[in-house]
């Protein structure tokens, strides 16, 4: 159960290497005994960061998952409740690839598409059905800044995470009357192993700095969250620039 | 069958159950037998601020409908009630033959099954105990669908009361009520201007000529006014002590609700301006000293009664009760958590200390002889590790949380503050070895 505080018992992070899933894990488990459910698919980094949350402390179960096989996402989530309740769920997989590939590159922009939006809309029903049977439970989706308006330098990334985005804050209108909270972050430029060799944008952050937004977020019950919170009102005003000067903004 | 969110009086972490709304014993039984994996608990009139009345993915028994009062006898002073049957109700029924239910929290709108659940305590605790302490039987279903009867000699009496329904769900209760000739009482208040002077009053042995006795402090003011307090003491009026006027109908019920709060209040409207203003004012408008004042139920005892829903004046991110007993001895602790609390930019207006008396023999039970305080805190950022800190030095302390009012703790503290848990884990696994009965409570905390 997750307390009156936001403090959960159980996590799972589908994308279990995700670094920003990973920080919010930590942290929770600095905090109360914590079991985590890492699904990912099997490879060395998933040991470690399976390594790294057991030092701290938390009962790690290890769950074979792989995002872009939609197919097998029934039996995985199936077995991700197997153990007993998942009080928080993070949808943390992602790819960025390369921009210019992604929209020139057939088999690229298709595989950006499968994995961060199909992926996150077949995991999206069958959690919502899991948490609905389990009567409570939070789903935390990981959206992007990206999603709000597309840019020339990464639309198609910004396309699957404005999908992700839009069908995660219709399912939290949907589960509402089950008592299901979903919370869509939209972080900005986090300077991670997926982003790493890239230019940060302005108000980047760290993964740390996202979890404790989760973390906020998931405390408050707030519906959609920015990290940083100011980028909120930056990418409001954004929206609205008209696009001949928009396109010449160095972003 | 409905299916519905459901939150403690808190308002916070909600979770969805199939609700049996007005249970019969055999809709109660029948539910009980086909419960399924994630089980079954009982509600009351959900008073409670976290989470034991809820039962995510489960059933919920709404108890409110199993309401009737069987039997009162003004000469045994006995009343054979359905467990959810509230205090309230129960009140306005024994008062005209002279019977006065024996222990009553903040409010009267909780069941006595809830009451035998939290084996809740009062104003009075220091002289008549907990709830549990003036039942002298109670009707159970248990795990395997059967009615049985359990009084005081019995293990598993003593392991539901203050089982917070985990032992089975109680669906009567025979209470033994105390005789009054009024329902008003006789009321001495003092003003103290800081906890020190609070707590030596509370200790001079003047306690003892009060059957009732709580403060209210001040839980924001900080330096030389911290902890500056109303302390309000009194017993029950004889007829004889009542102005004539009140001497025509000494056992009238007076307890006027003045209106209910509106649905959708903001957060925020608990802050430090509002809070600040409110204490001062509240401290302001009591007596220095007033002694042998008449007070009716309302003012004495419930002076929120008089708002309907006063929860929702924290918005909708809700609050929660930080309640803790500390034993005798350990006031230096007790100071600093007052210090603690008013120096945390945590907020809080609704505030009691008292000082309780001897425990009741049940393991779960919370009073402990010693000092209790209670504060609603709006939750807000920073309340959980807030919170974390203070349970440490209750822990320190040998003290503990009350089940009724937690909302938060890891099951570790928990755990480690009653320390006749495992006696009564045994007394439950014995009962209801499949468990049966399960909570959203149950859960978070392993009990």
């Amino acid at each position: 159960m997750i307390d009156a505080v936001g403090n959960p018992q159980s996590l799972l992070l589908l994308g279990g290497t995700s670094e920003i899933a990973l920080a919010t894990a930590a942290r929770y488990a600095a905090r109360r005994p914590l079991r985590v459910v890492l699904a990912g698919r099997p490879s060395p980094r998933l040991d470690k960061a399976a390594a790294r949350l057991d030092r701290l402390g938390a009962t790690v179960t290890p769950l074979p998952f792989d995002a872009a096989d939609t197919d097998t996402h029934p039996a995985t989530i199936e077995k991700a409740f197997a153990d007993g309740d998942i009080d928080l769920t993070l949808v943390a997989f992602g790819l960025l690839g390369d921009q210019e590939k992604a929209w020139t590159d057939h088999a690229a922009a298709v595989e950006l598409a499968q994995v961060n939006y199909v992926g996150a809309v077949s995991v999206g029903v069958l959690l919502a059905d899991a948490l609905k049977r389990q009567g409570h439970g939070t789903l935390v989706a990981l959206s992007s800044a990206a999603a709000e308006r597309p840019r020339r330098s990464n639309f198609c990334y910004g396309s699957t995470k404005a999908g992700l985005d839009s069908f995660y804050t219709g399912l939290t209108e949907a589960l509402r009357p089950s008592g299901i909270k979903v919370c869509v972050i939209r972080p900005g430029f986090v300077h991670t192993k997926m982003t790493a060799g890239m230019k940060p944008a302005p108000l980047s952050v760290t993964p740390e700095q996202v979890a404790e937004v989760i973390m906020d977020a998931v405390a408050q019950n707030r519906e959609q969250a920015w990290a940083p919170s100011p980028l909120r009102y930056i990418m409001s005003a954004l929206r609205h620039v008209p696009r001949p000067i928009f396109r010449r903004l160095p972003i | 069958m409905v299916v519905r969110a459901l939150t403690g009086w808190g308002r916070t972490a909600p979770s969805t159950a199939r609700v049996l709304t007005n249970p019969t014993h055999e809709s109660i039984q029948r539910a009980v037998r086909a419960a399924g994996e994630r089980g079954v608990i009982a509600r009351g009139l959900g008073r409670s601020y976290g989470d034991p009345a809820q039962n995510a993915g489960g059933l919920v028994i709404d108890m409110t409908g199993l309401a009737r009062i069987h039997s009162l006898d003004a000469s045994t002073g006995l009343a054979t009630v359905d467990a959810g049957v509230s205090l309230d109700a129960l009140m306005r029924a024994a008062l005209p033959l002279g019977l006065w239910v024996p222990v009553l929290p903040g409010t009267r709108q909780v069941t006595v099954g809830g009451a035998i659940a939290a084996d809740i305590h009062g104003k009075n605790h220091h002289s008549a105990g907990t709830f549990g302490n003036h039942v002298r039987s109670l009707d159970l279903v248990v795990a395997d669908g059967s009615i049985i009867t359990l009084t005081p000699s019995d293990e598993l009496f003593w392991a539901t009361v203050g089982g917070m329904g985990l032992t089975g769900i109680i669906i009567s209760a025979t209470i033994a009520l105390t005789p009054v000739e009024s329902a008003y009482f006789v009321v001495d208040t003092d003003r103290t201007t800081n906890l020190d002077e609070l707590m030596a009053l509370l200790t001079d042995g003047s306690d003892d000529d009060y059957d009732y006795s709580a403060a209210w402090f001040d839980a924001m003011s900080t330096g030389a006014k911290l902890g500056r307090a109303v302390l309000t003491r009194g017993s029950i009026a004889r007829a004889d002590q009542l102005p004539p006027k009140l001497r025509r109908n000494p056992l009238a019920f007076d307890a006027p609700q003045l209106f209910t709060a509106p649905k959708a209040l903001p957060n925020g409207l608990a802050n430090k301006a509002t809070f600040m203003a409110l204490s001062e004012a509240w401290y302001r408008k009591a007596p220095k000293s007033r002694r042998g004042e008449i007070q009716n139920l309302t003012s004495f005892y419930h002076p929120l009664d008089m708002i309907g829903e006063w929860n929702r004046a924290y918005g909708p991110r809700g609050f929660l009760q930080y309640q803790f007993v500390v034993p005798f001895g350990a006031e230096d602790t007790f100071r600093r958590i007052v210090e603690q609390i008013a120096r945390s930019g945590h907020v809080s207006f609704l505030n009691v200390l008292k000082r309780f008396g001897e425990a009741s023999p049940a393991p779960l039970s919370f009073p402990h002889p010693g000092w209790t305080i209670t504060v609603d805190l709006p939750i807000r950022r920073g309340l959980a590790e807030f919170c974390d800190r203070l349970d440490l030095q209750v822990l320190d302390a040998g003290g503990r949380l009350y089940l009724a009012k937690e909302s938060r703790t890891s099951p570790a503290a928990l755990h480690r503050m009653y320390p006749r848990i495992d006696e009564w884990r045994k007394l439950r696994a014995t009962a209801d070895p499949a468990g049966v009965f399960a909570s959203d409570l149950s859960r978070r905390l392993e009990l």
